[in-house]
């Protein structure tokens, strides 16, 4: 059926598409102009819902249409210098309320037995929570006790025009969420600052991130592939840079990425017992910065006063080592700074701190002091 | 328009007063509402500015001409200028100018109310774009300012923001009960509540959703700066508070507020297709009792804004079937437009080809709203381009269309003067390509996918952005014409006749043209 509506659909954009006369090189790219039909069930009964309301529309557009322009046409004072005097009908007027009336139910049964199948709050056979953050994704798989966070992988450069851009613009991540076809997979939506929300249209999933709340959502999804989706309520600055791209794969495969990242997580933990460098901190602390605080700080440490306060030249940063760990660790109340204790890792967040203390000749105005990965772990641990 | 204040010999209060305290001090309807349209007009220039930035950003993907934070500051300007400071104040002026004359009255019941309820405007407008250049910068969380982006997240102007929305909200009440006492009390003997022109029966309606909503608003902005400034945690999830009740209080304002946006659009369009059609309108009273209806179902639908938050089910198939509902008397109200046309002795001034075309895009914003009532494809389409196409086909062709069919439809009335034909036919087809090559690319690249709010966007979009973002220009540039055809017609042009139009009825037709400084001195008799 849905089939059907799809080609159905494509010559109808391509009528529409003809008449408003626009360059010829886009009038091949129909499906760019319509609605996914993705890759689940629910999916592809959202689409086929979407097709059909709006052939109705239509139908019911193309006959007061017709009705309107014939009298256009027919009646000018030139064809009929004297108007009739009509102006009600009972009879008339019943029947273009009802009629109406019937169609809407017509569009409301299928409408709600699609949302019905949708609200389904069932647990799926794998959990993962979603936290939305100022300008990221948040994955938690709750059975596995594996924990990362997305951002956007697109060059600065190329948003700003310096390099050519490329095929996945905006629409790439550096690590994306990774889930197993064919397996149902339930979202635990939040968020940890602003409401945002979280979209996959090949899933047919749109569910706002609210602080405070737990939405839930779930799929089912029947290709692998990779699905690319967006923040959709705006969170702020970096709104329109914080994609969601999930990748599904076949069961194998996920479950030996599920090992892999375990392993990672030993690794990481080694790293910590490492004796560290300050060559070393700083150099990994610009990566870190460059992935996590440059949204706000800024490249240049300036930040965007007031709501971002610059680094370079802060007394914090320079002289009050304490403070500014505490500040990273636990975040600022009712600023837009956020806790980044769970974000990094005890070596990330050394180094990143490391870095601003270096950077923009804050080592050179300050105490110069630096912070090591036993600083973390220390602080960590709880006070009595 | 100032040239209504010359000379006329058939009465004997005094004429208006001499220079700028003329405009400060008026109490009379038609200098306020001569006022609240030029207000209305330079707010649409600013707003319009504002939508140039926007669109002139988006001609390319990539960052080129603001930073994202300040294309925020301007899409949430554009947003609460186009609404309190263009649309509704044109909708007020046009009340101030016509309701005292359609109902046979002298003036409005509350002159002085009328004088603050205008010369307060500025001072909102002024404090909310005074926002721009402070630390920090202008409001930048969208004109639907959902919270907490709105409170702990908020820029430090946002306290400014707040204040002037309350000034907008005083100004909004005290306009709407002076058309409430007004409708009610000074009628003409003899007309009737179902005799009543429906431009006066909309206002009569839009006055108390007016009246019903702005202090939801109100209450919601105070909250607001509780949460800021005096500690409470109403949206403030860490505190014990609902981001969500948020936007249920807000679209409990926003909803019917986008009816009072619509609704004396439709009384405009039901006495121009009337006129020019030179047929008595089809279904008077289903007209009065379908906007009744609109104006009712307009408090039940107001969670169809937020399909997605996280409603139960129920709360889900309730909302969709009372938005769905509403499709049934704004269809009878299509119909009747139509059926007035039918067999009708039509001619195409300027008016009427906004009030055609306003039934054509009103209608297919219309039915983009009913695919958008549809909640499982509403969670494909929710706050996509999709939505955009949609809001901005019923506000623009439909809301703005209206007012300018309004403003040549009774500019001989307001200056005693004919408008140039052929510049307001071409300013008609002008307007009406660029908002179609703006605004209907936008419903595809919706539906591709591309979320609304985003100053930046994926390269697939590339290609409609740039028609859409052609098309804007060439709608704003159009606009500049409109400014320079009204200005034409208040210094000079062909004199117009009492009646002015053929088909023309009503009280305000009966007066000379330009009308009276004083018009109704004496009540008419209606039959």
């Amino acid at each position: 059926m849905f089939k059907k509506f799809n080609n159905l659909s494509k010559s109808a954009f391509a009528a529409l598409l003809m008449l408003s006369l626009y360059p010829s090189k886009v009038l091949s790219d129909w499906d760019a102009l319509n609605m996914r039909e993705g890759v689940t069930q629910v999916s592809r009964d959202v689409f086929e819902l979407h097709m059909l309301i709006f052939y109705i529309c239509v139908a019911i557009g193309a006959v007061v249409f017709s009705v309107m322009f014939y009298s256009l046409f027919r009646y000018t004072k030139k064809r009929n210098p004297n108007p009739s005097t009509f102006h009600e009908s009972t009879k008339l007027e019943v029947a273009w309320t009802i009629v109406p009336f019937l169609i809407l139910i017509a569009m409301a049964v299928p409408a709600s037995k699609t949302l019905t199948e949708i609200y389904d709050d069932e647990e799926g056979e794998i959990n993962i929570q979603v936290v939305g953050y100022q300008w990221k994704w948040e994955y938690k798989y709750l059975e596995d006790d594996i924990n990362f966070f997305s951002n956007l992988s697109t060059d600065q450069d190329e948003i700003y025009n310096l390099v050519p851009k490329g095929e996945n613009y905006l629409l790439e991540v550096d690590e994306p969420l990774i889930i197993p076809v064919d397996t149902r997979v339930r979202f635990l939506i939040t968020a940890n600052d602003v409401i945002h929300s979280w979209w996959v249209p090949d899933f047919a999933i749109k569910q706002d991130a609210i602080p405070g709340f737990i939405n839930t959502a779930w799929t089912r999804a029947e290709e692998t592939g990779i699905y690319r989706g967006n923040c959709t309520e705006l969170c702020g600055k970096n709104h329109g840079f914080m994609p969601v791209v999930v990748k599904v794969v076949e069961k194998d495969e996920y479950n030996d990425w599920v090992l892999a990242k375990k392993e990672e997580a030993i690794k990481l933990a080694e790293l910590t017992e490492k004796e560290w460098s300050l060559a070393e901190l700083t150099q990994r602390g610009e990566g870190v910065y460059q992935k996590n605080c440059v949204a706000c700080h800024q490249m240049n440490g300036e930040g965007l006063p007031p709501i971002f306060p610059a680094l370079a030249g802060s007394d914090i940063v320079m002289f009050d080592k304490g403070r500014n760990v505490e500040i990273l660790m636990e975040g600022v109340q009712g600023a837009a700074m956020q806790s980044f204790a769970n974000q990094l890792s005890e070596v990330d967040m050394a180094a990143v701190i490391t870095y601003t203390r270096q950077a923009w000749g804050n080592a050179e105005n300050g105490d110069g002091e630096y912070v090591v990965p036993s600083d973390i772990v220390e602080y960590k641990k709880p006070k009595i | 328009m100032s040239s209504v204040i010359e000379s006329h010999h058939d009465d004997h209060h005094h004429g208006p007063a001499k220079g700028l305290m003329r405009w400060l001090l008026t109490t009379n309807h038609k200098d306020i509402g001569t006022l609240y349209l030029w207000f209305s007009f330079a707010m649409f220039l600013i707003g319009g500015a504002m939508a140039m930035v926007i669109r002139a950003e988006l001609f390319q993907p990539g960052m080129q001409i603001v930073e994202p934070e300040f294309y925020n500051q301007m899409l949430t300007l554009h947003g609460l200028i186009m609404v309190f400071g263009a649309v509704m104040p044109a909708f007020v002026g046009l009340a101030n100018w016509l309701v005292p004359m359609m109902v046979g009255a002298p003036d409005m019941a509350l002159p002085r109310l009328n004088n603050l309820s205008f010369w307060l405007l500025p001072f909102a407008f002024g404090i909310l774009l005074s926002s721009l250049f402070m630390e920090g910068g202008a409001p930048n969380f969208g004109w639907t300012f959902y919270a907490p982006l709105s409170t702990t997240y908020a820029p430090p102007s946002v306290t400014f923001f707040i204040f002037s929305v309350h000034i907008m909200g005083a100004s909004s009440i005290m306009g709407s009960i002076n058309v409430i006492v007004t409708i009610m009390n000074m009628r003409a003997p003899g007309m009737d509540l179902m005799k009543m022109p429906l431009f006066v029966w909309s206002w009569l309606i839009t006055a108390y959703l007016l009246i019903a909503v702005m202090p939801v608003l109100a209450g919601a902005v105070t909250m607001m700066l509780m949460d800021i400034h005096f500690g409470t945690s109403f949206f403030n999830a860490a505190g014990g508070g609902d981001p969500v009740l948020f936007q249920h209080i807000f679209w409990f304002f926003g909803h019917p507020e986008v009816y009072i946006m619509i609704l004396p659009a439709f009384g405009i369009v039901s006495h121009i297709i009337e006129t020019f059609s030179r047929k008595q309108l089809f279904g008077y009273s289903s007209m009065v009792w379908a906007m009744l209806s609109i104006a009712i179902l307009s408090f039940v639908v107001w969670a169809h804004h937020m399909f997605t938050v996280g409603m139960p089910l129920a709360a889900e198939l309730f909302f969709m079937w009372a938005t769905m509902l509403i499709a049934v008397p704004t269809g009878v109200k299509v119909f009747n437009w139509v059926a007035t046309m039918f067999k009708g002795s039509i001619t195409y001034e300027t008016p009427m080809l906004f009030a055609i075309s306003f039934v054509v895009l009103f209608t297919i914003g219309g039915f983009s709203g009913l695919m958008l009532s549809i909640v499982p494809a509403d969670f494909q389409y929710h706050d996509t381009y999709f939505v955009v196409a949609h809001f901005h086909y019923v506000l623009v062709p439909g809301s703005i269309f209206s007012i300018m069919a309004a403003v040549y439809y009774w500019i001989p009335k307001w200056t005693g003067n004919m408008y140039d034909e052929r510049m307001g036919r071409l300013h008609f087809w002008l307007s009406f390509v660029g908002v179609n090559v703006t605004f209907f690319p936008q419903h595809w690249i919706g539906l591709a996918g591309m979320p609304r709010r985003y100053p930046d966007y994926a390269l697939q979009f590339a290609d409609w952005n740039m028609v859409s973002t052609a098309g804007a220009f060439l709608f704003g540039a159009s606009q500049i014409l409109f400014l320079f055809i009204v200005l034409k017609t208040v210094m000079g042009g062909k004199k117009a006749t009492p009646q002015v139009w053929e088909g023309a009825r009503g009280l305000e037709w009966s007066v000379e043209s330009p009308a009276p400084y004083h018009t109704f001195s004496t009540p008419p008799k209606v039959n």
